[in-house]
């Protein structure tokens, strides 16, 4: 323990997930997350794993179905173009109730966007992405140490509530080096599943891993009981970090790379005597609407700060009920806002709102 | 002898045994519907059938076993 | 002595397929298989999108049910996790030909050790009767209301023959269930199919020329004779690699 290594997120997230007890991972090339295979190309033939690089992104996260299938844990990564077109494979993991970790190295966007750190895929992590009525449980990491963190993490998640847990980074963490503690690591787990498929061998019935029931009923009563099963998770599992936020008269949100330019940019506020805080939703889904709703009690006004034109701006708003102004520092296309940027719109909000 | 027996609430009157039967003693009883609504397949002489499996090997839904 | 009952291996739920459908026929054959050669406790199957789409209530292992051309994909995560569980995909020729090509060629081209059942029955029968990529030149469909334009709708594609021009996969065959003699054959075949995964020799694809009365507007007879005089001129029946047996082609 103890032990710092320096590494590249997208790394940290490979020699994590591989400590985490995952031995399969599928993947095809696109940047800035190249890295993760890269990483697992090297060593999963080393420790008796799986590497394979699928023919395309739609196929890779098929194969990752039909490990999850088994019980085994099981992972890809991508970045945006790339994780659009795993969307119907999430669809039916979610469908199926079956655990995977899913990496977004996000990018710009629409379309192919460019190669520069994005967090423009909010909506399509924590809204849903692909069809139907589905929920994935969405990890922002802002530093390389929360990349190995939140990887393992995101495994014991996806085991404990049966479905895909997204890990939604940026180019900018993906590729940034920082030292980091790796998680100690565990060996893969071969325990049996009550679902999953491993042959009957002639003991018990059969199993099926399924998403089709043309019964609606039936349809319907599934669905019920994984909302059950995601109200659960909103009450239990929403994180997040809270930063200089004992006294704060406003309060900037902001997630993954934006949070870590926005704490600079509080603390240069603070200076300024301006009485502000940070919270950094740390699961985007379950969103941190309770951590919001109690700072709405006592700050004058929220400030979202986004790589994107404004998309986690909705949850804070919804998060608060409206009930004090929201404003939005962002970029977008690759450009990251500076600690001065995020600190105009601080000092614009305490000067706007000032009564 | 050979014993042929139709699990008869589970033929759907394709007619695929009968066209198969090289002794042609197997026809759809025009005069009985079962449960699915088919006229269902049944044997006409049993004393003729060789057991070659023939219609068995043509039935699309596992209707027909064939003793020997 | 029962010369002939159901297989054991398919569970007691009756298929839903349409009567003369030869689904049922392929399904008890692949079951025959699995019986055959004792897999049933280890094998799991992977149901395609299509009319098949519900073989998993059908078969009594284990079945994963994939997304629409997708199976050979899920086949390969199962086998990778599972290398000593035998694994095999069941699959129309939309979900095979059209919308999983991809991930069909690359299977093949990987050597995946998997066992793939294609049904070729020239349409889309679970949607109604469109057009499939192996629908034949002149075929009227749904979608191809005056009869596949191969000018505008392009040729059918011969799977068989396309995957044999791959050095990847082990074994390709192609087989027909229009009559006794073609369906016992069609039984060694699959069997065969199965029996290179067990010994760990790699892809073996069996296409099976197989008909759809119902969407072609026939009786199952006449279908029948429709695959006789119509398709297998042209998709020939036959092996059409072997590598173990160092068959690279030979057409029966």
């Amino acid at each position: 323990m103890g032990n710092k290594v320096l590494m590249k997120g997208n790394e940290a997230i490979a020699e994590s997930a591989i400590r985490a007890g995952c031995r399969h991972y599928f993947g095809y090339p696109i940047t800035p997350q190249t890295e993760v295979a890269a990483y697992m190309a090297k060593r999963m033939p080393k420790i008796g794993g799986t590497f394979l690089q699928a023919e395309s992104e739609i196929a890779a996260i098929n194969m990752v179905y039909g490990v999850a299938a088994t019980g085994r844990r099981v992972m890809t990564s991508s970045s945006s173009p790339g994780i659009s077109l795993k969307q119907e494979g999430i669809s039916y993991i979610a469908g199926s109730d079956l655990p995977c970790l899913i990496v977004n190295v996000q990018r710009g966007g629409p379309g192919l966007g460019g190669i520069q750190p994005s967090q423009s895929d909010y909506f399509q992590a924590t809204k849903g992405g692909g069809h139907g009525d589905y929920r994935l449980i969405v990890l922002a990491p802002s530093s390389v140490q929360e990349m190995a963190d939140m990887t393992a993490l995101a495994f014991d998640l996806a085991d404990k509530y049966l479905m895909p847990v997204m890990l939604l980074a940026d180019g900018t963490i993906g590729q940034m080096m920082e030292p980091v503690e790796l998680p100690e690591a565990r060996e893969p787990q071969f325990t049996e599943k009550d679902w999953a498929v491993t042959g009957t061998k002639m003991r018990r019935a059969h199993h099926i891993v399924n998403s089709l029931y043309l019964v609606p009923e039936e349809l319907e009563k599934k669905n019920f009981e994984r909302f059950e099963r995601y109200a659960r998770i909103e009450r239990e599992e929403a994180r997040f970090e809270s930063f200089m936020m004992e006294d704060a008269e406003y309060c900037v949100v902001a997630f993954g790379i934006a949070a870590r330019v926005s704490k600079n940019a509080v603390t240069a506020a603070r200076r300024e005597g301006l009485k502000v805080g940070m919270i950094r939703p740390v699961t985007l889904w379950p969103f941190p609407s309770a951590a919001l709703a109690e700072a709405a009690k006592t700050v004058k006004g929220f400030l979202s700060v986004e790589l994107s034109m404004g998309q986690m701006i909705e949850d804070v708003k919804l998060a608060v009920s409206c009930s004090r102004p929201v404003s939005l520092c962002r970029r977008a296309g690759g450009m990251i806002p500076s600690p001065d940027e995020v600190l105009t719109k601080i000092r614009e909000m305490a000067g706007g709102y000032e009564r | 002898m050979a014993n042929v027996t139709f699990r008869t609430d589970l033929c759907k009157g394709c007619g695929l045994c009968v066209s198969a039967c090289p002794r042609g003693i197997i026809k759809l009883a025009k005069d009985k519907i079962n449960k699915k609504g088919h006229n269902p397949a049944e044997i006409t002489d049993r004393e003729k059938c060789i057991g070659c499996a023939c219609c068995a090997t043509m039935c699309p839904d596992c209707v027909i076993t064939v003793e020997k | 002595m029962t010369v002939f009952e159901k297989p054991k291996s398919l569970t007691d739920a009756e298929f839903h397929y349409c009567p003369g459908c030869t689904h049922g026929i392929i399904h008890r054959l692949v079951a025959e298989a699995i019986d055959a050669l004792g897999i049933e406790g280890r094998a799991i199957g992977v149901a395609p999108v299509g009319c098949a789409v519900m073989a998993y209530n059908y078969f009594a292992c284990d079945m994963v049910e994939a997304a629409h051309g997708r199976a050979p994909a899920v086949a390969t995560g199962i086998k990778r996790s599972l290398p000593e569980n035998i694994v095999f995909t069941y699959q129309g020729d939309g979900d095979l030909a059209s919308i999983g090509m991809a991930e069909t060629v690359h299977a093949a081209t990987r050597n995946e050790n998997i066992t793939v059942i294609f049904v070729n029955n020239a349409i889309y029968g679970m949607t109604g009767g469109q057009m499939a990529p192996t629908s034949l030149p002149g075929q009227v469909t749904q979608t191809s209301p005056y009869g596949r334009d191969v000018s505008v709708a392009g040729y059918p594609v011969k799977v068989a023959e396309l995957l044999s021009s791959l050095d990847g996969p082990e074994f390709i065959a192609r087989v027909a269930v229009n009559n006794v003699k073609n369906v016992r054959n069609a039984k060694k075949i699959i069997e065969k199919a199965f029996q290179n995964q067990i010994e760990g020799k790699g892809f073996s694809l069996v296409e099976v020329v197989s008909s759809c009365p119902t969407n072609w507007g026939m009786t199952p007879d006449n279908a029948l004779k429709w695959v006789e005089e119509k398709m297998i001129p042209y998709y020939p029946l036959g092996v059409f690699k072997d590598r173990s047996a160092g068959k690279e082609e030979d057409k029966a």
